[in-house]
């Protein structure tokens, strides 16, 4: 079974582990992900992003936030645990290829996929422009990396307290507005950032990637579950993604689908903190949290 | 396992007659029914159906085959088990004997007995059944089967069998579903190294996300992979063949000599409707495998939630279609109608699980088809619009084809709409593997006789080439995969 390497806690509720993987992280490229378990017999089986590899250590980094019940079973590990189950790399990886002056846009913890997605698009001879987005300054993560990756790197927080006080899409568009606009922009993040990357690229036609996350069961193309919209057909994200167009995916159907068991987690939430397990902080489900602050402030970004 | 006093004292005056045994007389013994569990009960309860004759019962049954000198009904199975030979053994209460004969040629009879479709394979051709004009007073041979494979597996003495001595050559079998648990056994049996990979965290492909606990249970298929494992096949999950390791790779650096794929069925078909992406909207693939293999039944312990359907609606009218609106009765709704485009005739369902369906309370919408899914504000399903047809003349198939009334669309409320009208092909394994070649359906093609896909060293059987089709069928294939890899690595 995966041991966890090293633990690393980036904010309060994001963490970074290594894992060991040595197959996943000899097979992975960017833009794919993995399959989760913390328990084989009753857990929920939970698609990540992989962040990083190291095929001579035969490791894997994965950067997740504890938001329902699994990702904070996840986070309660440590360092010599097994994960029970992890499976990959699924997805169908990036399309990397030599195109001018790319746009990689992370918002919070879509920063993680993101990173070797930089990394791909900078190893391909691109010019890349990284903008991370976060709420405040301690959500920021892959800093250090990304600075040393990117061509330009720009940092945002809602709240002003590190880099620029705005949300993603001003310095995206900023971007777009340049003589020499962006040849392929790259927008990861929750989906209402990643839909109004969307629909800050648009009116310039600067082709857009996002990376979706939907839910997902088996991630190997056999449940359908995560089938999203994109240009009027059915898609599955798990074999036909995570990348889709930008400018052709239904988001708001896909927010609709997302929080289709958002009840239930925090039912299943409640029962495993009243389990008494988890932290204990008594706090109200961080799913509920999140969407109420995604539709409020209308991007994460 | 309650005791049939009817069966017994027939059982008792047939064995301890002193004349012999006639035609006439093995005609005249009732088919025996099937025990099960009441229809109220059942319909909340994950627990077998079907409870499974007693040894009374089974003997009985067992005498009512006519011993035919050609057997028509070995030629309805597509692995030709000796039927007539194990109903014999089984006839004079030698069970050990029925299962030893069995397993000369299936290995999985505990599964075989339950799921396989006799009604159209073997007892099709049953004479007893010709005989008394019923399809349905056809020697219960899948009830048989089970009855010994249970038997064996309650004994706790299942053999396990034979290898031969080492070989030292390697082979890889892909998913381990029925045609793969086939071939792993048959090339382990001529004393090759095998391994499976499996995708998922728990072995059995559909025989454990897609069938159910109260059709299957998972104790019987926990079996037949512990028997693989005492044959010493090699076994490792979460491991998706094309992402976690490339076939090529898996032969040229692995040192894998032949690998057979059986990955089984792909992505769910959908309807194409509007609605369809709906929350409450879901295949029937996502659903029975939320219930089967990741428990959410058992909402006590399992961390993956399942929606919690009151008025359901299924589309589709085959066994999965079955599976899906019985486990929805299971799993709480107040109300399941399974709404299919043809009339109870052309149902492909088997009989026997549409019977168990009806009894359990779902109701059956025939001759109407959806038109849309609608949904309220936040985007759930709300109901679901339906149309209605009727027969008209009959197509290429023979079955009378469905013709839409027009202006009949009506609103049908519903919470929860299961699509179950069929799965297209996975695209994992052929997106990966360059050397594979497909048909238009995105299924793999191979060679009608071996199995052999356009790679060298590569077979593959089951649904990733039949597309959709049944337990036995993919065992079939498994069978003669694992008899041309077999005879390659013997030249």
């Amino acid at each position: 079974m995966p041991k966890i390497l090293a633990k690393t806690q980036l904010s309060d509720d994001v963490f970074q582990f290594r894992v060991e993987a040595p197959l996943i992280a000899q097979e992975r490229l960017a833009g794919q992900f993995i399959m989760l378990q913390t328990h084989e017999e009753f857990g929920e089986r939970i698609p990540l992003t992989i962040a990083d590899a190291d095929i001579a250590e035969g490791s894997i980094t994965l950067i997740f936030q504890a938001v329902g019940r699994s990702t904070q079973q996840l986070a309660k590990m440590e360092v010599g645990d097994d994960i029970p189950v992890i499976v990959g790399p699924l997805g169908s990886p990036t399309h990397v290829s030599k195109v001018g002056r790319v746009v990689c846009v992370g918002g919070g913890i879509g920063t993680a996929p993101m990173h070797p997605i930089v990394q791909a698009f900078k190893a391909a001879g691109n010019r890349v422009d990284v903008i991370i987005g976060a709420r405040r300054k301690d959500l920021i993560i892959l800093e250090k990396e990304m600075a040393a990756l990117a061509d330009n790197l720009v940092i945002c927080t809602d709240d002003g307290s590190y880099g620029r006080k705005s949300l993603v899409t001003v310095p995206l568009k900023e971007f777009c507005e340049e003589p020499n606009k962006p040849d392929l922009v790259v927008a990861i993040g929750p989906p209402i950032m990643m839909k109004f990357c969307a629909e800050t690229t648009r009116p310039y036609a600067v082709h857009t990637l996002v990376s979706l996350n939907t839910i997902m069961v088996d991630g190997t193309g056999m449940c359908g579950g995560c089938r999203v919209n994109v240009g009027g057909k059915v898609k599955f994200v798990c074999v036909d993604g995570p990348e889709f167009d930008g400018h052709l995916v239904d988001f708001d159907n896909m927010m609709q689908r997302l929080g289709a068991y958002k009840s239930f987690e925090k039912e299943s939430w409640t029962q495993y903190q009243t389990q008494g397990t988890p932290r204990g902080q008594g706090h109200d489900c961080k799913i509920d949290a999140l969407a109420d602050e995604f539709s409020k402030r209308g991007s994460c970004g | 396992m309650s005791e049939n006093s009817e069966a017994s004292a027939l059982l008792h005056s047939m064995i301890h007659r002193t004349e012999p045994i006639k035609v006439k007389d093995r005609l005249g013994i009732p088919a025996q029914a099937m025990p099960e569990l009441d229809a109220g009960y059942r319909a909340r309860s994950q627990d077998e159906v079907a409870t499974g004759f007693t040894a009374d019962m089974a003997q009985l049954e067992a005498m009512r085959c006519l011993q035919c000198k050609k057997p028509a009904c070995v030629e309805g199975c597509p692995v030709h088990i000796d039927i007539p030979g194990f109903i014999d053994f089984m006839a004079k209460g030698d069970l050990q004997g029925a299962v030893d004969r069995i397993k000369e040629t299936s290995l999985l009879p505990a599964i075989c007995g339950r799921v396989c479709p006799q009604e159209t394979q073997c007892q099709e051709n049953c004479t007893t059944g010709k005989s008394l004009k019923s399809v349905d007073r056809a020697v219960a041979i899948g009830r048989l089967e089970r009855f010994a494979a249970d038997w064996e597996r309650k004994q706790s003495q299942v053999k396990i069998p034979a290898v031969k001595p080492a070989t030292g050559k390697k082979v890889a079998v892909i998913g381990s579903g029925p045609a793969g648990l086939v071939v792993a056994a048959d090339v382990r049996r001529e004393g090759h190294d095998v391994t499976i990979f499996e995708a998922f965290h728990k072995l059995g492909g559909v025989l454990r996300y897609g069938i159910p606990e109260f059709r299957l249970p998972k104790e019987i298929v926990d079996q037949e992979i512990h028997t693989l494992t005492q044959m010493g096949v090699q076994i490792r999950t979460n491991y998706v063949v094309g992402r976690t390791r490339k076939i090529q790779d898996m032969i040229d650096k692995d040192g894998f000599d032949a690998v057979f794929i059986g990955t089984g069925a792909g992505l769910p078909i959908f309807m194409g409707i509007d609605g369809e992406n709906l929350v409450g909207v879901f295949a029937a693939n996502e659903y029975l495998t939320r219930a089967n293999l990741m428990r959410a039944f058992d909402k006590e312990n399992s961390h993956t939630p399942i929606w919690p359907g009151k008025k359901v609606a299924v589309l589709g009218g085959g066994n999965v279609a079955m599976d899906s609106a019985r486990m929805a009765m299971r799993l709480g709704a107040d109300s399941v109608k399974v709404v299919y485009r043809r009339s109870e005739a052309e149902l492909p369902a088997r009989k026997e699980e549409f019977h168990h369906a009806k009894e359990e309370g779902i109701e059956f919408c025939f001759l109407q088809n959806a038109k849309r899914v609608l949904g309220d504000t936040t985007g759930r399903v709300r109901a679901l619009e339906c149309v209605r047809f009727e027969l008209g003349e009959p197509d290429a198939s023979g079955r009378r084809s469905p013709v839409e009334v027009k202006g009949s669309e009506f609103e049908m409320e519903v919470d929860t709409v299961l699509v179950a009208i069929g799965n297209g092909s996975n695209p994992l394994i052929p997106q990966t593997t360059p050397g594979l070649q497909v048909n238009r359906k995105g299924n793999l093609i191979v060679d009608e006789v071996t199995n052999k896909t356009y790679m060298e060293k590569v077979y593959a059987g089951g649904d990733i080439v039949l597309g959709a089709a049944t337990v036995i069928l993919a065992m079939g294939e498994g069978r003669r995969a694992a008899k041309a890899i077999n005879q390659m690595l013997e030249g």
